[in-house]
């Protein structure tokens, strides 16, 4: 069973009191928390196992590599693909920069590149730059009335206007709405054009099996992930991987350098310049077996339950309006109520030691869409209960009372 | 410690827990003086905030004195905006390089709002003020 009191218990953090009120952390699309064994992790690697990985021959060398591609295998086996087809990087933002910079010597003057008018900043800029270099065009997917990317129109769109990339959420982060992936992942197929997936919401949430969803290319974020900080990555087709340009150069990403010339690894390695962030990806590899240990239906079971819960509650309120889809929802909920400010309000809930985010969330497309300047998001995560939400409600209708 | 300014926050100082100070500061900034719209040009827009928030810095020549006006769409930048405002406005630059505003928001409690995370621009605007002062001193 999904024993909720065990995992509260294993995220020390959420322990803490806010403004001498036990906090109620509800900003989890923004950062998750890390279980007590990740933070374990970090610390016995920095006192006990502090090496470089793939060089010296010392066994503290030896075994931090060992442990660090150990990593690579345990997070290949949460999405279902080999090990070589994941690069680590220092999160989603650089994996979708990874991608896009990549792709450069593959797409020409006149090309399409297509994205969606939901995505974050970091699945919107880095194609604009894409295309800007090269002379290409950036169009925009279909989206429904309710901020759904429209998965039956995307498919007609994609074939008909037939992008050489197409670079769309798997979830929304200001939202929470959950891409049907599949009918826009097959007409990518159909007219050979790339699919880059931006996992970095969903990650956590839906356990992808990649090698089901069929995508080129999917990114992740670390952090997001019960994980360390500053670490993320990208899960890449290997042959499609292998063939794009190194974003980065220098060392370890070499087979051999003579002072004129340099060949470079085989994908992972090609991609990964440098001294990688090892603690972090040791840490990693127990936040995924943190993840693996629960039963990933009870786990989705648990937070559609206290995501509804939130949505009945927060829609009893008089007022409020809520921007975010009811039902396929990773657990994001983005609401304002009446006129009042986003910021006024989250600055008010910290008060009550509510913690959620203001303001546009890195997807201002979508405020333009909604003719808002911002929305308050509250995001749930596994360790969030329906006191949660109850707390949420409460701070929310006493912050009203003081701006009424 | 000028007058405008102790008025203002009296009620603050004396407020029962965080709440009611939050409410005396949102009361402040419902009655701060409406900002002419035509004041409300970029240049008077105060950068990395996540609310709006407009800052006017004039300098009155005759009195030798620091003419401010502000806004903010949200309630609780702009009733801070508005203790600001009571601050500074009317003092001569030298008067005004002697204030020291965080110990004026440390004393009420409020310095959270002066962190740069806050995001709100409540040290950028006391900044841009200093600015003008050390500029006309």
């Amino acid at each position: 069973m999904f024993d909720i009191a065990k995992i509260r218990a294993d995220f020390p953090l959420l322990k803490q009191q806010i403004n001498g009120q036990p906090l109620v952390y509800l900003d989890s699309a923004a950062t998750s928390h890390k279980p007590q064994a990740v933070i374990d992790a970090l610390t016995h690697f920095y006192s006990a196992e502090n090496a470089n990985v793939h060089r010296g021959r010392h066994t503290l060398s030896d075994n931090a590599t060992r442990k660090y591609e150990q990593a690579r295998k345990s997070l290949a086996n949460y999405f279902q693909v080999e090990s070589n087809e994941l690069v680590w990087t220092k999160g989603a933002t650089e994996s979708i920069n990874l991608i896009a910079n990549g792709l450069t010597s593959k797409l020409k003057a006149g090309d399409k590149v297509a994205i969606s008018a939901i995505e974050h900043h970091a699945n919107i800029v880095p194609w604009q730059q894409l295309v800007k270099r090269i002379g290409a065009e950036l169009i925009v997917l279909p989206i429904t009335s309710d901020l759904v990317i429209d998965a039956q129109q995307c498919a007609e769109f994609i074939e008909q206007h037939k992008p050489k990339v197409v670079a769309i959420t798997h979830a929304s982060n200001t939202l929470g709405n959950i891409t049907d992936l599949a009918p826009i992942i097959q007409a990518c197929k159909n007219i050979n054009a790339i699919s880059v997936i931006d996992g970095a919401q969903a990650a956590m949430h839906l356990r992808p099996n990649l090698r089901e969803i069929d995508c080129d290319f999917y990114v992740f974020s670390a952090h997001k992930m019960l994980g360390p900080t500053g670490l993320g990555g990208l899960y890449g087709r290997f042959e499609l991987l292998n063939s794009l340009d190194a974003y980065q150069t220098g060392g370890e990403m070499i087979e051999t350098v003579s002072l004129t010339q340099s060949n470079f690894r085989e994908a992972p390695g090609k991609f990964e310049a440098g001294t990688p962030n090892i603690a972090g990806v040791i840490a990693f590899t127990e936040a995924i077996e943190y993840l693996t240990s629960l039963n990933f239906q009870q786990m989705r079971q648990h937070e559609h339950t206290v995501f509804s819960y939130a949505i009945k509650q927060l829609s009893a309120i008089d007022g409020i309006t809520i921007y975010s889809q009811h039902h396929n929802n990773i657990g994001n909920i983005s609401f304002n109520y009446k006129n009042e400010h986003p910021f006024d309000l989250a600055t008010l809930l910290d008060g009550f030691g509510v913690a959620v985010r203001s303001g546009h969330h890195c997807t201002q497309p979508i405020m333009s869409q909604l003719s808002i300047s911002g929305t308050v998001r509250a995001s749930f995560a596994l360790y969030n209960t329906k006191e949660d939400v109850d707390a949420l409600i409460t701070a929310l209708k006493n912050s009203i009372e003081l701006l009424d | 410690m000028n007058s405008p300014f102790q008025a203002v926050t009296k009620d603050i100082e004396n407020a029962a827990g965080w709440q009611q100070k939050y409410r005396q500061i949102m009361l402040l900034g419902k009655q701060l003086p409406v900002m002419p719209e035509a004041l409300k040009v970029d240049d008077a827009l105060v950068k990395g905030c996540e609310s709006k928030v407009w800052l006017y810095i004039d300098f009155d020549h005759t009195e030798n004195s620091l003419v401010l006006a502000g806004d903010s769409d949200t309630r609780i930048v702009k009733g801070l905006l508005a203790l600001i405002l009571a601050l500074y406005n009317g003092l001569t630059p030298q008067q005004a390089t002697q204030i020291n505003a965080y110990d004026e928001f440390e004393r009420l409690g409020l310095i959270s709002h002066l962190s740069p995370s806050r995001g709100n621009g409540i040290k950028a605007m006391v900044d841009k003020i200093q600015a003008m002062a050390e500029q006309k001193r």
